[in-house]
């Protein structure tokens, strides 16, 4: 038996194990996914917000301020990068200066720095910015970072502490243990038992983190419609290719609309530029496609913002689903009806920007008596990931000398070796998959698209996996890549046999 | 910092090339860096024929073409590293380089020839709707997993885009038993060579679908469909034209760009249509000593022809090492009417070498036309052509003297 089953490992669910290995309890995290931060997590913006957007007095305002100020203490104790890159906010019209006015002021609420500048001084700083803007806000603070490295760092670092990841596991049923089927247990015994498709969990308490699929989750426990809903909504970006001189260096923000913040241009650590995402509400909660509209979309719209943007250094387009909810704020409670289940739900944006901060909210206050679990003495801290590119020449060969991997350049777009990909797949919690590699160390991210690097990733999760070629996925158990070897090799194996 | 006259960054077929014309030119103190394990680039996993015609009067494979290279340089002295892939280069034409055993180097080269080759332009990059699943490659990706690896990709095939890669990848999955269901071309015209059309396409009755591109692509895990619709004019699909083709792989063949990472670095100046550098008539670029070659330069049709700019630019740099690459007068040569791009982009006539091909490629496809090179309103050269298409570069041979009394920029046009 488990004290907390925690579903979903997205960020959020990352951030809450993360907190809970620090104490003393048994925690399961389950997620149907091959990965770690497969949904969300992975598809976004990458921005840690300021907070000045979200409307006063929701529990969006109040996380996203926090949790802008936790995430440069958070990456450095996990070693990720956080680049504190700033934004502007930007107004081209005196209908949207007045929208400036409005986030002008709850960032004085909120004590968030912010500067006012005019069109001309903001293109001083940012010279591709368009003519149009006539004036900016400019939120220093306001931070970029890799979501799902960050979420893979805190469940390695939680695993390391005990916790149980169970990854490709598919929750389908919920069942309340209590008699009275209000979750909560008679004695010290469980309240919940959680079926996958590969096996039950029982526990005292259950942390829906599902993302998407929170809703779905929680109706499966009460056995009737849930008092929220998710209805996804679909944003599309492209990715430009990686460049000396970025379009912009600061994160470019049309005013925020009713369908959100609208369209971006966002510098990423790796001077890289994510365009987008537009705004759609979707019903099927898989629909992670890209459309040909929203891509057009996205391309009119950051036109009005950013001008010069080299539209021919695209190398890539994805698509991701935002879980909105229907109440207007995130649902970050303990169900009315159900003790000790609780949801972590509708987290859209500012999600990833709150999720430390949702972490500590469910821990400390949703929870606080419930969670009442000592403090471990001892807390493992994960190792340092070697990143061959932030080291000096001596550093390198330093490393090369003990292990030769470290100079065999498996991806030459973002230049990664042999030695970090295996490093990425041997961690706890490490890669298991194509994407898992990409994810954690970058092969395939870059121009060519995993086009050369693709087959040498193959080959080395194969023999650090042990198995076969044919059986490495590029991510889920369905993402078959090699479909079996050629008639020649057939014939060869059929002589032997 | 250890020093060496020529540093030639790839060993593919430009690369090898270069280092023998400049050893057999006099310089003996050459390095060639090459990324993989084995020298000759993506030769190695062209297995199918059609390599060296022009070169060695045969029709070779790929490796095979690759071999007599390989042999010509043993009987130089070339100092070949290989795994070793270059990090940096600097403008003051030293560069990093790193491999498993001498790890992180920095060294200076009086001369450096860059032959980085191409890479496949991606799914990504054209914005194709749709889902993201296994399944899409790139045509030389999955031509690498099926020939160099002994593994097949798929077993019901689409292909995006005309280009020879996807038009060999046609013919070799069906020879390996998968089934081919057609090949998509978003242009009016096939961007392949005319025989692999013939041989890839026409023998094995694999579909080609003019004017069509690939609208959707579906499955969340492994590729199970994809849309193909017609284009109009201005290449935009056109609703109501959709054919859904049940397949599990799609092969993208959809352009080459050359790979340019390292110039950007060292700040040498791009062409803006073929993608890798300006470079004058000797493969030189804007920064004295830094040549570039083969399809890091621009994207060509036939080994062949890489091989020879290879030594075009080997030879160049073993020249500039002895100081013999005299520097004159030069004027820009640019692409005129129906003309997309030529190669070189300056010539100086009074320190050429006698007998210079000036490469271009043409916009569309014609019939009974005249490229005409001229300066201002002067014809200077015209050579006709019974048909040019974009997919076969042209080369128009221009002699010292007849460029003797040039006195301005030049342009090539197609004419009438």
């Amino acid at each position: 038996m488990y004290d907390i089953i925690i579903i979903g490992a997205g960020i959020i669910g990352s951030f809450i194990a993360h907190d809970l290995s620090k104490r003393k309890c048994d925690v399961l995290v389950i997620d149907k996914e091959a990965d770690i931060a497969n949904g969300a997590s992975m598809a976004n913006s990458a921005i840690v917000h300021a907070g000045y957007d979200p409307k006063p007095g929701t529990l969006k305002a109040k996380l996203n301020v926090r949790g802008n100020r936790m995430y440069p203490g958070i990456c450095k104790e996990l070693g990720e990068p956080y680049v504190r890159k700033s934004a502007f906010v930007v107004a081209t019209d005196d209908s949207e200066s007045r929208i400036l006015d409005k986030l002008k002021a709850q960032a004085e609420d909120r004590e968030i720095e912010y500067r006012d500048i005019s069109g001309e001084e903001a293109r001083a700083l940012e010279p591709n910015l368009s003519e149009n803007v006539i004036r900016a806000l400019e939120f220093p603070t306001t931070g970029i970072i890799y979501p799902w490295n960050i979420a893979i760092a805190l469940m390695e670092e939680a695993v390391l502490n005990g916790v149980r990841l169970k990854l490709s596991e598919k929750v389908e049923k919920i069942d309340c243990l209590s008699q009275e089927k209000t979750g909560v247990s008679s004695s010290d015994g469980p309240a919940y038992l959680v079926t996958t498709d590969k096996g039950s969990y029982e526990s005292r308490y259950v942390i829906n983190a599902a993302g998407v699929n929170a809703d779905t989750i929680y109706g499966m426990a009460l056995g009737h419609e849930p008092d929220y809903n998710i209805t996804p909504r679909r944003g599309e970006y492209y990715v430009l290719d990686e460049m000396r001189e970025p379009v912009v260096s600061r994160v470019i923000y049309p005013v925020p609309g009713p369908a959100g913040k609208g369209v971006l241009v966002v510098p990423t650590i790796h001077n890289n530029i994510l365009l987008g995402p537009n705004s759609l509400p979707v019903d099927d909660k898989d629909a992670n496609c890209n459309t040909a509209d929203a891509l057009s979309y996205v391309k009119e719209s950051v036109k009005k913002t950013v001008d010069n943007i080299p539209f021919d250094k695209v190398i890539r387009c994805f698509a991701g689903l935002r879980p909105s909810g229907d109440r207007g704020d995130f649902v970050i409670e303990e169900s009315k009806t159900l003790k000790g289940f609780v949801n972590v739900a509708c987290i859209d944006s500012p999600g990833l920007a709150s999720a430390p901060a949702i972490a500590e909210y469910v821990v400390d206050e949703v929870m606080k008596d419930a969670f009442a679990y000592d403090k471990k003495a001892e807390y493992v801290h994960r190792k340092p990931i070697i990143c061959m590119n932030a080291l000096t020449d001596d550093e390198k060969n330093r490393l090369i000398k003990e292990n030769p991997d470290y100079g065999e350049i498996v991806c030459r777009c973002c230049i990664v070796s042999k030695g970090e990909i295996i490093d990425a797949i041997r961690r706890p919690a490490g890669a298991t998959t194509v994407k898992g590699v990409k994810k954690r160390v970058g092969p395939g991210l870059g121009r060519c698209q995993g086009g050369f690097c693709e087959p040498l990733v193959v080959d080395i999760l194969a023999k650090e996996l042990g198995i076969d070629k044919t059986e490495v996925r590029y991510d889920s158990k369905d993402s078959v890549m090699l479909m079996g070897m050629t008639k020649t090799v057939n014939k060869k194996e059929a002589v032997r046999s | 910092m250890k020093r060496y006259e020529i540093v030639i960054v790839g060993g593919g077929s430009a690369g090898i090339a270069a280092a023998i014309a400049a050893y057999n030119n006099g310089c003996k103190d050459i390095l060639l860096l090459e990324k993989d394990a084995e020298l000759g680039g993506i030769l190695l996993q062209c297995i199918h024929n059609g390599f060296g015609l022009h070169r060695f009067g045969e029709e070779l494979a790929g490796p095979a073409y690759a071999e007599k290279w390989k042999d010509m340089l043993k009987d130089t002295s070339v100092d070949v590293r290989l795994n070793t892939t270059v990090i940096h280069l600097y403008n003051d034409k030293t560069l990093t380089y790193v491999n498993p055993t001498e790890g992180y180097v920095t060294i200076q080269a009086k001369a450096i020839v860059l032959a980085l080759g191409c890479r496949e332009r991606s799914r990504g990059a054209i914005g194709t709707p749709g889902y993201r699943p296994s399944g899409v490659w790139t045509a030389g990706t999955a031509q690498k997993y099926l020939n160099m690896q002994g593994y097949m990709v798929g077993r019901r095939v689409f292909i995006l885009g005309s280009g020879d890669i996807g038009l060999i990848m046609a013919r070799r999955m069906v020879l390996e038993g998968a089934e081919v269901l057609g090949v998509a071309e978003i242009m009016p015209y096939s961007n392949g060579l005319p025989r692999n059309m013939k041989q890839c396409l026409d023998d094995f009755d694999i579909p080609l679908y003019l004017s069509h591109t690939v609208t959707d692509i579906r499955g969340r895990d492994r590729l199970n469909g994809i849309t193909v619709s017609r284009v109009d004019d201005s290449l935009q699909p056109i609703a109501g034209t959709e054919m859904d083709f049940n397949v599990d792989t799609l092969l993208m063949s959809v352009g080459l760009i050359p790979d340019t990472a390292l110039l950007t670095e060292a700040g040498i100046t791009l062409h803006p249509k073929t993608k890798g550098a300006v470079v004058d008539e000797h493969m030189m670029t804007d920064i004295p000593g830094i040549f570039s070659c083969g399809n890091g330069l621009h994207v060509h049709d036939l080994v062949d022809f890489v091989s020879m700019e290879g030594e075009e630019a080997g030879l160049a740099a073993a020249r500039y090492v002895s100081g013999e690459l005299k520097r004159s007068k030069r004027y820009a040569v640019s692409a005129g009417e129906g003309v997309n791009y030529v190669l070189p982009s300056y010539i100086s006539p009074a320190s050429m070498e006698d007998g210079l091909d000036i490469k271009l490629r043409v916009k569309n496809n014609a019939r009974d036309v005249r490229l005409v090179l001229r300066q201002g309103d002067k014809p200077i050269k015209e050579i006709k052509k019974l048909r040019v298409a974009p997919s076969e570069m042209e080369k128009v041979k221009v002699t010292r003297k007849e460029l003797a009394d040039i006195s301005g920029d030049m342009i090539l046009s197609v004419e009438e």
